[in-house]
């Protein structure tokens, strides 16, 4: 194999001591930028770029890779500890990791990120040496229409997030789209509720919603109550993984690539979408589908999988056509130009040294990352141990650090603490956070590519209809229907007393979720 | 014990924090105060109003890194004050009157935003410095696509523009979005006609571009040239006024298009500067344009030079915005 022969001179490229500093260097600082919410892989490659101008561009490229792939990681960390996700990409990790966390399993729910993260980001590494340029070729024929049906293939999963009250899950979404909203309209130009602000001209980036709800709307309402409540110790738990967490976890991270990789490689594909699909998929097959919601060690390993896979697959369009398909990936190309590298189809053949010296740097980084999070994962539990007041005084701290450092401005802040009162509110309310997020990260998605789809087929319906989209569509029907033909079948026996009609209501409720968990299971390719 | 360490790790943990933010919000700015005499510039401050990564961003980086390594000027901060299209970066400016250590980085795109934003600053309440550089944009169509020219592209186009979709790698008011929108003027399609989609950037343009989902595209040519040159996709036209270098296509007025519009790039001071101020700034953009270090700096980006200072700068400028804001106007933008 000629991609063997290839990587194995990459490994020689990258084993030099010098490439190796520069990859573990990568890897250090996208840990720790990671960590903070804020600052992203993508501005810290900017901001580094003219300080490695004296570097020989594989080098440089090899620590940006080691930012790219250590970004991925590090943002797990303050989403599992302190409900604070760092990169939109981590927002999914929070929902089940912080439970997790709360009940005394954050070394746990670290440890099943850092080595999901580990597998995924090794396999579909693997993946993008050996077959870049074919999931390239297909990737680009993914059109907005595709898109579109993935999206509302999303939407209908959302209904298992809704929570127990539909109606209070429905208005929480609704307020998230509304959210989502916001902002210029790229079709027209025409400004949506933005009341005049020019701040809110380009939206409310997902990384200051989802701290906001999550983070800053916990730390508030957990204040409102400190001294009503006795103060729930959080329980102190083995530093391992058990047996039983390896065993529920190695089957999501394995799914997770499936599902991240081919995402990350497609043009917009991003990590959002992914990750909830990711979350959702968890849900539906997971034998303990009462967990989710408490912390479920499964809602961490899947969309941490997952994220990583889609960090590598980004790599696929980059280097085989040119393409940047996330900002940081964009980045990364500027890199390449500054160093007179001119990224494209002909990149791997005229720059083969640089290239596979990258893909080789990026299993030697993956591993570096694992090596170097593990071990801490217990340490960044015993976090959790400082009292309270001060714990949640430092989430305020790190979440303000986060909105303002990425722009600077002072209006991320009073927008923090605005999206952080709604989040008091919604708590108040029993509205719950989740979908009001999953509503912001799916909104604009559907609108944007609902509205490509149209315009390119002239307002033409027939433009949302393509071979993919489809079979995606069929897919969705289904899991929509399913419940209903099954209440339409004859049932054995149907308990007469009034009063058991709540029971009867809630056993339905839970069968049709079998159902359903089984559908999704059928409907699935063998190759996952 | 226990709580003593775990206080340590907190507040090495915040620490390391601070750290690293002071590394995102003050860029290159560790050795600020060096500067001594009559020598380089100091004190200077850069915005740039978009992201890190972005065309602004790597030109403004590239200055900084330029006057430093020439000793034009030394501790050059770059940062950046991101929104709406730039127009929260133009109104910071625009606040900060007579404030002589203050730039910022802009070009076409901020014309068009701060039109389509209803932006309360303008451009020509700003001291303009200097137009660095510009680059041409390109109409481009997939390789298999069944138009060969110029020519066969128009004619469809004007047949049926609702079903010649063209991508942009902008929103409305940017400078793909303006250059299919001249464009259609000025083969005779009413703007209003013309089936624009907005795309995140020019990765999705150009996959849209590659995956055959638009009928043309219209971006610059620095993010389709390497394409071209593999043959994946063809550019019937660049819109500049000379061909560019390297890539093989006519000028759309060689191609019997009225039509000459290139995307550039400049620097502009905050209002109240009086003459001597402005002359400095002038005298340091145009040594540093003198120097080899901003050759090898255009010559590593692929950018065509196209230095006009001052006055001379600012009547390009009113007149850019001039065509600009007919054109939005039109589409009810301005």
């Amino acid at each position: 194999m000629d991609a063997l022969t290839q990587l194995i001179n990459g490994f020689g490229t990258a084993l030099t001591p010098e490439n190796l500093l520069y990859a573990f260097l990568g890897v250090l600082l996208g840990t720790a930028i990671g960590v903070l919410p804020g600052i992203g892989p993508a501005m810290t490659v900017a901001l580094l770029l003219p300080l490695t101008y004296a570097l020989p561009a594989t080098s440089a490229i090899i620590m940006f890779a080691g930012i790219y792939y250590g970004g991925m990681y590090g943002g797990s960390t303050t989403s599992i500890l302190l409900n604070t996700p760092g990169e939109s990409a981590s927002v999914v990790t929070a929902i089940e990791g912080n439970k997790m966390a709360k009940n005394g399993r954050a070394a746990q729910a670290l440890a099943t990120a850092a080595i999901g993260s580990f597998v995924a980001g090794t396999i579909a590494t693997l993946l993008l040496a050996l077959l870049a340029p074919t999931v390239a070729r297909l990737a680009i024929k993914i059109g907005p229409a595709d898109y579109f049906a993935v999206i509302l293939l999303a939407f209908i999963a959302i209904t298992s997030v809704l929570g127990s009250s539909r109606v209070r899950g429905l208005a929480s979404l609704g307020l998230g789209l509304t959210i989502g909203l916001i902002g210029i309209d790229a079709t027209s130009g025409q400004q949506r509720l933005t009341f005049g602000v020019p701040q809110l001209a380009d939206g409310i980036d997902i990384v200051i919603v989802a701290v906001g709800l999550f983070a800053v709307g916990e730390a508030l309402w957990t204040a409102a109550h400190l001294r009503r409540r006795p103060i729930e110790v959080i329980p102190v738990g083995t530093p391992r993984m058990s047996r039983e967490d390896w065993r529920r976890s190695w089957k999501p991270w394995l799914r997770g690539t499936a599902i991240g990789f081919p995402f990350g490689a497609i043009p917009a594909g991003g990590a959002e979408i992914p990750t909830f699909l990711s979350y959702v998929t968890e849900k539906k097959l997971s034998q303990h589908p009462e967990e989710f919601g408490h912390g479920a060690i499964e809602g961490v390993a899947g969309p941490e999988a997952t994220n990583n896979a889609s960090a590598a697959g980004g790599l696929v369009p980059m280097l085989t056509l040119g393409l940047p398909t996330t900002a940081t990936a964009a980045v990364l190309l500027v890199a390449l130009r500054t160093y007179g590298i001119q990224p494209g189809p002909r990149l791997f053949e005229t720059e083969p040294v640089l290239v596979w010296g990258l893909i080789a740097s990026l299993f030697i980084g993956n591993t570096m990352l694992l090596v170097l999070n593990l071990p801490l994962a217990p340490l960044w539990a015993r976090l959790l141990r400082i009292p309270r007041p001060y714990l949640y005084a430092g989430i305020l701290f790190f979440s303000s650090l986060g909105a303002y450092s990425v722009n600077a401005s002072s209006f991320d802040l009073f927008l923090l603490l605005a999206i952080g009162a709604l989040g008091f509110l919604m708590r108040r309310f029993g509205l719950p956070v989740l979908p009001a997020i999953i509503g912001e990260i799916l909104g604009p998605f559907a609108e944007e590519k609902l509205r490509q789809a149209l315009q390119i087929s002239n307002g033409d319906l027939s433009g949302l209809v393509t071979p993919v989209s489809v079979v995606i569509f069929v897919i969705s029907a289904l899991l929509l229907l399913s419940p209903l033909v099954r209440r339409l079948l004859p049932r054995k026996a149907t308990p007469p007393v009034l009063t058991e009609v709540g029971e009867v209501l809630e056993e339905t409720h839970h069968h049709e979720q079998v159902v359903a968990a089984d559908d999704g299971r059928a409907g699935r390719p063998p190759s996952a | 014990m226990r709580s003593a360490s775990l206080r340590k790790l907190a507040a090495g943990t915040v620490a390391a924090g601070l750290l690293l933010t002071g590394c995102g919000t003050t860029a290159d700015g560790g050795s600020a105060s060096g500067g001594s005499g009559d020598g380089p510039v100091t004190g200077l401050r850069l915005m740039v109003p978009n992201s890190p990564g972005s065309g602004y961003d790597t030109t403004a980086r590239a200055v900084a890194q330029v006057q430093e390594d020439d000793d034009i000027a030394s501790g050059i901060e770059v940062f950046n004050l991101e929104g709406a299209g730039g127009t929260v970066g133009l109104q910071r400016l625009v606040n900060e009157k007579g404030n002589d250590k203050l730039l910022m980085q802009m070009g076409l795109g901020v014309v068009g935003a701060s039109y389509t934003n209803k932006s309360e600053a303008t451009l020509d309440q700003t001291t303009p410095v200097a137009k660095l550089i510009e680059e041409s944009e390109a109409i481009v169509v997939p390789a298999g696509s069944p138009y060969k020219t110029l020519d066969d592209l128009v004619t469809a186009w004007k047949a049926d523009p609702g079903n010649v979709p063209v991508g942009g790698a902008s929103n409305p008011g940017g400078p793909d979005h303006l250059t299919s929108m001249l464009l259609a003027q000025a083969v005779g399609l009413d703007a209003t006609s013309v089936n624009y989609v907005a795309y995140d950037g020019g990765g999705e343009l150009l996959a849209a571009i590659l995956g055959n989902q638009i009928a043309f595209g219209a971006t610059g040519v620095g993010e389709v040239a390497e394409q071209a040159a593999a043959g994946d996709v063809r550019i019937l036209a660049v819109t500049s006024e000379q061909a560019v270098p390297d890539v093989d296509a006519p000028t759309l007025t060689d191609e019997g298009v009225d039509l000459v519009f290139t995307n550039w790039r400049g620097l502009v001071a905050p209002p109240g500067l009086d003459d001597a101020q402005t002359s400095a700034f002038i005298d340091m953009v145009t040594a540093m344009h003198d120097s080899d270090g901003w050759k090898k700096a255009l010559a590593d980006n692929g950018w065509t030079d196209a230095f006009l200072t001052g006055d001379e700068f600012g009547t390009y400028l009113t007149s850019e915005s001039k065509r600009v804001a007919s054109v939005l106007s039109e589409l009810g933008l301005a």
